[in-house]
């Protein structure tokens, strides 16, 4: 067993569960959808990210690039968190939460794929 | 690219992680730990504001408590997090200027620098392994006549050299292996430009790989080769190296001429001299004596070979015959540094000594014992060191062997102008009188420089003008070509020294013949007669001059008047 791909595998699959988890729920509920959650999901994708950086290998690259997206959904959602938050003062309107929750919707596709690529990675290496 | 991006974002994972967390973890604890704003009342940071406040804690700019003074417990968790933020953040930018110092990451944006360098290089040049004083001593020559070369060397310290060497054109250089395949292709041996392969290392093994590489890889270039064994030598022409060196056999060649062909030699050494340096007097070895061959090594083996079958009589004086085998004639065993050694070899009867040792101290102290024993000594001196040259200079022999010069001279005169080369080879098989005779012509365009010697091709690109009227079915002769376009009735100071004319060459022209389309020329003489006859091969209107004698109206509308004019 090598502790890095534990690890490796333990964030992305930890990206995507927490992505799902504040996925969930009526899309523009805020009190459905947590912003601790939001946090976690961009510390933990953020740290995936960091994770796949340097390795030279095709499926490497195809998994930063998924990473890279997710992180570029996440960010768009805590901007537009922020702005409906601090800058209008509007507050979280049903309409700030469900576009902040379809972004991080995007995000979880990519986290999806993200997956999908380590498992059939596991699979051809059949050892 | 590739290789300098993945060191990058490589050696970044850690500080970034590390980063990460301890933003994320003072972050959380700044919005988890609730506050009071001015009127008591409770409140939690939001992660915009807790965001803001880490970023400038960490980089230890501070603006000050917000978006309400802190309490206790928030000055707590804020002083805790101060530490590890600001260690965080010096450890990243310390990874990131190690990183900057790294050896192995200098080297990777060298070896993109110089591989960009080459991909760009819009010249035809010579890749030349080995930078030692052959090396320097012919790219220094390469580039004063405008070519251009890269140079790939073993040791940093010599291609640092090529920066601080003040040469005319730029020269790239690269601190690889030349053994290796891959470093000589990043050296750009398979660029579409690349002319030629110069291996001069100092090892015969080097200088094999390198031959037979290029000879693999890029097959119709010239590959010219330094080797000093005769049976590297062999190993080298069987698979097709175009030129091969030895300064021994050289210069052994060299010394044979000046023996039985003196002003031949002269011609040889005049012609190869290049620009800017001054005449040399003629060498006249003594033909017929006994010679005394200090050192038995290559070199004394390339001379008494080539005395023994000029006739002489020949006595060996080497240390260690165990090494270097003992001749068939005479031989005395010592350094030949001390009398007692010479006179054993009969220095007091000797017409000439040969000091050959690979040591320049004791060649030196070989000529300063010899000539006390022996006033009239004709003394050949083989230098090792370039540097040794002041007392060298002071010793005052009368020939000096210094292999790397005879080398990059060799090459130079191959490169820079193949013509030449094949004239002074032809040279060889004329009679001595024949040489005097082009020696005093010769002296007598020059006085003390060396003659400057041109190649001229009459092809569409170098002689546009004669082309042009040789097109048109008009008679051209070399006699009108040798004329001053600044006053027909003079000549230029040159002299045609070989035609080659489909594949066939003609020594000292006629003047009389007249050029045809893709001709080359030899010619030999002054600066300015150079400089002059390239202005009649390119301009028309001079050398519709020198034809006519007039001076042809030149603009459209004079050319139309003068039309008028003549109707």
């Amino acid at each position: 067993m090598n502790p890095e791909k534990v690890l490796f595998g333990f964030f992305i699959v930890l990206a995507l569960t927490l992505n799902f988890g504040f996925f969930v729920g009526e899309l523009d509920n805020p009190d459905h959808h947590h912003v601790y959650e939001l946090f976690a999901v961009i510390v933990v994708n953020l740290i995936a990210t960091v994770l796949k950086f340097g390795d030279r290998t095709q499926m490497g690259a195809v998994l930063l690039a998924t990473s890279l997206v997710a992180m570029l959904q996440l960010f768009a959602a805590a901007l537009v968190w922020t702005m409906a938050e601090h800058v209008t003062g509007s507050g979280m309107t049903p309409t700030a939460t469900a576009s902040v929750v379809s972004l991080s919707g995007g995000a979880m596709l990519a986290n999806v794929i993200s997956v999908v690529l380590l498992i059939i990675e596991t699979v051809m290496l059949r050892r | 690219m590739d290789n300098i991006v993945f060191l990058i974002f490589r050696r970044m994972r850690a500080p970034l992680l590390a980063l990460i967390v301890v933003y994320s973890v003072a972050m959380l604890g700044m919005v988890l730990i609730p506050g009071q704003d001015a009127d008591g009342n409770v409140w939690h940071m939001d992660f915009f504001h807790a965001f803001y406040f880490v970023s400038f804690m960490a980089s230890t700019i501070g603006f000050g408590e917000i978006p309400h003074a802190f309490n206790a417990a928030q000055r707590l968790w804020v002083s805790f997090s101060i530490f590890f933020t600001v260690v965080v953040w010096l450890y990243s930018i310390g990874t990131v200027l190690a990183l900057l110092k790294d050896e192995t990451f200098q080297r990777a944006l060298a070896e993109r620098r110089f591989a960009r360098k080459i991909k760009h290089l819009g010249d035809p040049f010579y890749l030349v392994c080995g930078y030692g004083q052959t090396g320097e001593a012919l790219v220094r020559s390469l580039t004063e006549r405008n070519q251009h070369a890269v140079v790939v060397d073993i040791l940093e310290d010599r291609v640092s050299l090529l920066q601080i060497e003040n040469l005319r054109e730029y020269v790239p250089g690269f601190c690889g292996d030349a053994r290796l395949p891959a470093h000589l292709l990043e050296a750009g041996l398979n660029h579409p430009l690349c002319e030629g392969v110069v291996a001069l290392t100092n090892s015969n093994e080097a200088n094999l790989q390198i031959a037979i590489t290029a000879k693999l890889l890029h097959p119709e270039i010239e590959v010219i080769c330094r080797a000093d064994s005769h049976d590297i030598e062999a190993n080298m022409a069987s698979f097709g190296t175009d030129h091969i060196i030895d300064p021994f056999d050289t210069f052994a060649l060299h010394l044979a001429t000046a023996i039985q062909a003196p002003c031949l030699s002269l011609l040889q050494d005049w012609l190869s001299l290049g620009h800017g340096n001054l005449l040399q007097e003629p060498v006249y070895p003594p033909s017929k004596g006994l010679w005394v061959v200090c050192g038995y090594g290559r070199f004394g083996k390339a001379i008494y070979d080539k005395l023994i079958r000029e006739g002489f009589e020949v006595v060996v004086v080497e240390a260690s015959p165990d090494a270097t085998g003992i001749p068939a004639t005479a031989f005395v065993m010592g350094r030949g540094t001390e009398a007692e050694t010479l006179s054993q070899a009969n220095i007091e009867r000797a017409v000439g000594l040969v000091a050959g040792t690979d040591n320049d101290a004791n060649n030196l102290s070989i000529i300063m014992t010899a000539r006390g024993l022996n006033r009239d000594l004709f003394v050949i001196l083989r230098q090792n060191r370039k540097e040794n040259d002041p007392v060298i200079e002071a010793v005052g022999a009368d020939m000096v062997m210094l292999p790397s010069q005879i080398i990059a001279n060799q090459i130079r005169v191959l490169l820079g102008a193949p013509l030449q080369h094949q004239f002074v080879k032809l040279v060889l098989h004329q009679e001595d009188e024949w040489a005097c005779e082009l020696i005093s012509r010769i002296s007598a365009l020059v006085n003390h420089h060396a003659p400057e010697v041109w190649e001229v091709a009459f092809t569409e690109e170098d002689s546009h003008a004669v082309c042009a009227h040789v097109r048109r079915g008009s008679k051209l002769t070399l006699a009108d070509l040798m004329r001053d376009p600044r006053d027909r009735e003079r000549k230029l100071p040159c002299i045609p020294l070989m035609l080659l004319r489909h594949n066939e060459r003609t020594l000292l022209p006629d003047p009389g013949i007249s050029v045809q389309k893709d001709d080359h020329l030899l010619f030999c003489g002054s600066y300015t007669g150079r400089d002059r006859m390239e202005w009649t091969l390119q301009n028309e209107n001079a050398l519709s001059y020198i034809l006519t004698g007039e001076a042809r109206p030149e603009g459209w509308v004079w050319r139309h008047l003068s039309k008028r004019g003549a109707r």
